[in-house]
């Protein structure tokens, strides 16, 4: 019965969405605001359906109800109830249904909280997102049906893949989603723009938050995707350019340049069709991800079962959405006029040259990505491995941050090199210093490890230098600098968090490839092994039992010197149900880096294959990560562009630092 | 003019991106297929020893270069897969009378003598191969099967085990056009 309702609740989502893509639409063309009135209710009523077809699966799966073909095959009985309900998503349909689910409260949120928004433009956009879910509802319903009946009904479930059954990787899907669909939103700014053939900086500002917020959610969906590989696949790597990764990375990459372009778009009146632009394609390489990982187009570590209809229903829809977007873009693109004139050193070509290093970065991805498949076309089967990003995308990583620290010392349509020459030769001295001192340290191994270095300092201390600046922080009595700080708006403290929130995960980036020290080698228990500074002594192995698995549990303790510093116990897990074997590793964080260790296969005489590893500063990933996130949030939180806050009751504006320039600083 | 076509450009490039994606989800497709590298090339040099205990001689590349059409296969007693095509590549030796030397990798002498024993020894030659004579081959996992021609070049190479529908497909063919 309750998946009856829930299949019914989906076909009636379906309907309100196209009611939502047409009524609401023709109204606006043709000047009916009857008609035009229709789009909130309708994108409310679509959340309302969608939400009750996803709570009846989650009722579904947290029951075990095994009539239902997707519980089946992806549930289990004794499988925990965290994993029940990640269960939900951890499949193709369910996950659609996420999708869905998403598209919906980001569509509502307009509808509510959109009070301000021109009406016209409101209606469009919602229409647009009415079209985007009038594919993905009728993709899951024809194609990928979550409530599929089975029968006879089996005893007992399949269980779900024991590699998904992780806390990380419970909340890695909503997170990704969140992000993949927000841009979503950006996409239905752009498109019922270019529909009305105009841009300006209310749109901006109407934009912004969306996908800031979309990125928040994108950078920690993709951390959480990459601590999970690197705690769970026990090979201690934390991204490998797989496919599936670059594919969630292509939309990060672009959806930062489109958060740089649109405040030079809410500034300055500029960069307005190359906004446009950046945001169709951002949402673009997000379907275009959703499509690669359901249509096993690529190979993958970690893609979903494949399944043809499925891939070609997802392509005729990817068609339909950007080829439709581009072709809109040619059309209407030419109407939308510039404006705001900028000198060649300025805040506004920073933000071009930011913009045009990411899309460069991001080419490179898909470059990397897409060329296995365009050249298997041509008769070559080659794969595109680690040494290929290496070798291009890092060369266009490090100017990127080498500007990015000078970038929000630029003011506005001109701005003073001199000045900010003069202001970064201590920064320069110190990053250059810390370089040597990484190749001296280091006895000249890794030099990129060593320029990393230099330029991730360079950025720290940039960051940390601007915000001091506008403190005024040691040029005048601290309780000014307090209040200067007190009033500083919350979108530059943002700024200052983000970027040097990147300086930090490179720290943790330099240390996790370049410092890393293993071993590899088959231990006894009372064996002991030395990596680096420390002892590993293996003391037992354990056999012991979990809900949904066997297990066997190994306990190392670790030493420095004398000293016990860590007791590790990796686990290597069966789960019968599947016949699959999974590995936990143990690892202990610390400031400095990780301690980490993994059992494996029994070696017959008493001995055990084991793996073990110092990992300097791969905390810092995570931690910096977080930094990244919450500068986004603090950012978000800004009253300028807090969602639905209205643009002309602003009570006073934020007191602005002067800077030597003369010129009034923005804010990122 | 050119102001337009820049506008255009986005969809073009689209319109192309979409044409190899549909190229992508053509049927039978498998894009996990990794290609052999030795396709076409001579065999590498190496030298693996017989073991008495399995009663047949080793060979290397210069004992291969006798003017016959030989198999290679690599296998290995705890390698599950190789158990289940053994009874098909002995079918072959039986039926089709080819020439099987076999390469048997990381292996105990007990149990690869137990293996035979139990499931009957097709090859005519058995080189040890305990170390890491495999990457030479361009051989990444058990089992895996090559043909080797009278010039002693490689002409074909199959990953995984062999199953009727290959051999009579892919194998055979090759085998007696070389023949």
């Amino acid at each position: 019965m309750i998946a009856e309702i829930g299949l019914f609740s989906l076909v009636l989502a379906l309907m309100v969405a196209i009611v939502q893509g047409t009524v609401p639409f023709m109204g606006a063309q043709l000047g009916r605001p009857n008609w035009m009135a229709l789009a909130v209710p309708a994108a409310v009523l679509q959340l309302v359906f969608i939400a009750g077809a996803f709570a009846a699966l989650t009722t579904l799966y947290v029951t075990s109800d095994f009539t239902v073909a997707n519980v089946v095959s992806n549930s289990h009985s004794a499988k925990p109830l965290l994993y029940k309900i990640a269960g939900v998503w951890g499949n193709h349909e369910g996950s659609m249904l996420l999708w869905v689910l998403i598209l919906a409260v980001f569509g509502s949120a307009v509808a509510l909280f959109g009070r301000n928004l021109p009406p016209t433009l409101k209606v469009r956009v919602l229409a647009v997102q009415g079209w985007i879910s009038i594919g993905f509802l009728s993709f899951s319903l024809f194609t990928s049906n979550p409530f599929e009946r089975v029968f006879p009904a089996p005893l007992d479930g399949r269980d779900l893949n024991p590699l998904l059954q992780d806390p990380g990787l419970a909340i890695h899907p909503p997170m990704l989603y969140l992000g993949y669909v927000g841009f979503s939103m950006a996409f239905s700014f752009a498109i019922a723009a270019l529909i009305e053939g105009r841009v300006d900086a209310a749109w901006a500002r109407w934009v912004r938050p969306w996908t800031l917020l979309a990125w928040c959610f994108l950078t920690a969906g993709i951390a959480l995707g990459s601590w999970w590989a690197y705690y769970e696949l026990g090979w201690g790597g934390w991204w490998f350019w797989d496919p599936v990764e670059n594919v969630s990375l292509m939309p990060w990459i672009m959806g930062t340049a489109l958060l740089h372009s649109s405040i030079v778009v809410e500034k300055r009146d500029a960069l307005k069709i190359w906004t446009i632009l950046l945001a169709i394609l951002t949402f673009s390489l997000s379907l275009i991800g959703t499509f690669i990982v359901r249509s096993g187009l690529l190979t993958s570590v970690h893609a979903f079962a494949t399944d043809p209809t499925r891939g070609l229903y997802i392509l005729v829809l990817l068609a339909i959405a950007i080829g439709g977007s581009l072709i809109l873009f040619a059309w209407r693109g030419p109407q939308i006029t510039g404006g705001g004139f900028f000198q060649p050193v300025s805040r506004e070509s920073g933000l071009v040259l930011n913009n045009v290093l990411l899309v460069v970065a991001c080419l490179v991805v898909f470059v990397g990505t897409m060329s296995p498949l365009v050249l298997e076309a041509f008769g070559e089967k080659i794969s595109i491995g680690i040494p290929y990003y290496n070798i291009t995308f890092i060369p266009i990583m490090l100017p990127l941050i080498f500007f990015m620290a000078l970038g929000p010392y630029l003011s506005w349509k001109r701005a003073d090199l001199a000045g900010i020459v003069a202001r970064f030769k201590l920064i320069g001295l110190v990053s250059l210093s810390a370089g040597l001192a990484t190749v001296y340290l280091t006895e000249g191994g890794a030099v990129l490890a060593a320029l990393a270095m230099a330029f991730a300092i360079w950025l720290l201390l940039g960051a940390l230098m601007e915000w001091g600046e506008r403190a005024r922080l040691f040029r005048v009595p601290f309780i000014d600098s307090w209040r200067r700080i007190k009033g500083l708006p919350r979108s530059a403290h943002g700024m200052t968090l983000a970027h040097s929130g990147l300086a930090i995960v490179i720290f943790g980036m330099i240390g996790a490839s370049s410092w890393t020290v293993e071993d590899i080698r088959i231990m006894r228990p009372g064996e002991w092994a030395n990596l680096g500074p420390y002892r590993y002594t293996l003391e037992e192995v354990s056999e012991g039992q979990g809900p949904n698995y066997f297990s066997q549990t190994a306990r190392f303790r670790v030493f420095e010197g004398e000293e016990e510093i860590a007791v590790l116990e990796p686990e290597k897990r069966l789960y019968p149900v599947q016949q699959m074997p999974t590995t936990e590793a143990a690892i202990r964080s610390g400031l400095l880096g990780d301690l980490y260790a993994v059992i494996g296969e029994p070696d017959g005489k008493g001995g055990y294959a084991v793996r073990i590893y110092n990992k300097p500063l791969v905390p810092w990933l995570w931690f910096g990560t977080i930094i990244m996130v919450l500068g986004g949030l603090v950012s978000l939180s800004d009253r300028r562009l807090r969602v639905g806050a209205p643009g002309k009751k602003r009570k006073s504006s934020p007191t602005p630092a002067p800077l030597a320039g003369g010129e009034v600083k923005a804010t990122t | 003019m050119t102001k337009r076509l820049i506008f255009i450009l986005p969809a073009l490039i689209f319109v192309v991106l979409v044409g190899f994606f549909v190229w992508g989800l053509q049927e039978g497709r498998d894009p996990s297929i990794v290609p052999s590298a030795m396709i076409e090339k001579p065999i590498p040099e190496f030298d693996f020893p017989g073991e008495p205990l399995l009663e047949r001689d080793g060979f290397s590349d210069k004992s291969m270069q006798n003017g016959k059409v030989i198999v290679v296969n690599f296998f290995a007693s705890w390698c599950i897969p190789c158990r289940a095509e053994h009874a098909l590549l002995t079918q072959l030796v039986e039926e089709e009378g080819i020439t099987l030397w076999g390469i048997n990798h990381r292996d105990k002498t007990e149990d690869a003598k137990e293996f035979l024993d139990r499931l009957g020894n097709p090859y005519e030659r058995i080189g040890i191969d305990s170390g890491r004579g495999v990457v030479k081959w361009g051989v990444y996992g058990l089992p895996e099967t090559l043909v080797v021609d009278r010039e002693g070049r490689i002409r074909y190479h199959h990953r995984g085990p062999l199953v009727r529908a290959i051999i009579e497909r892919d194998l055979l063919p090759v085998i007696r056009a070389l023949d």
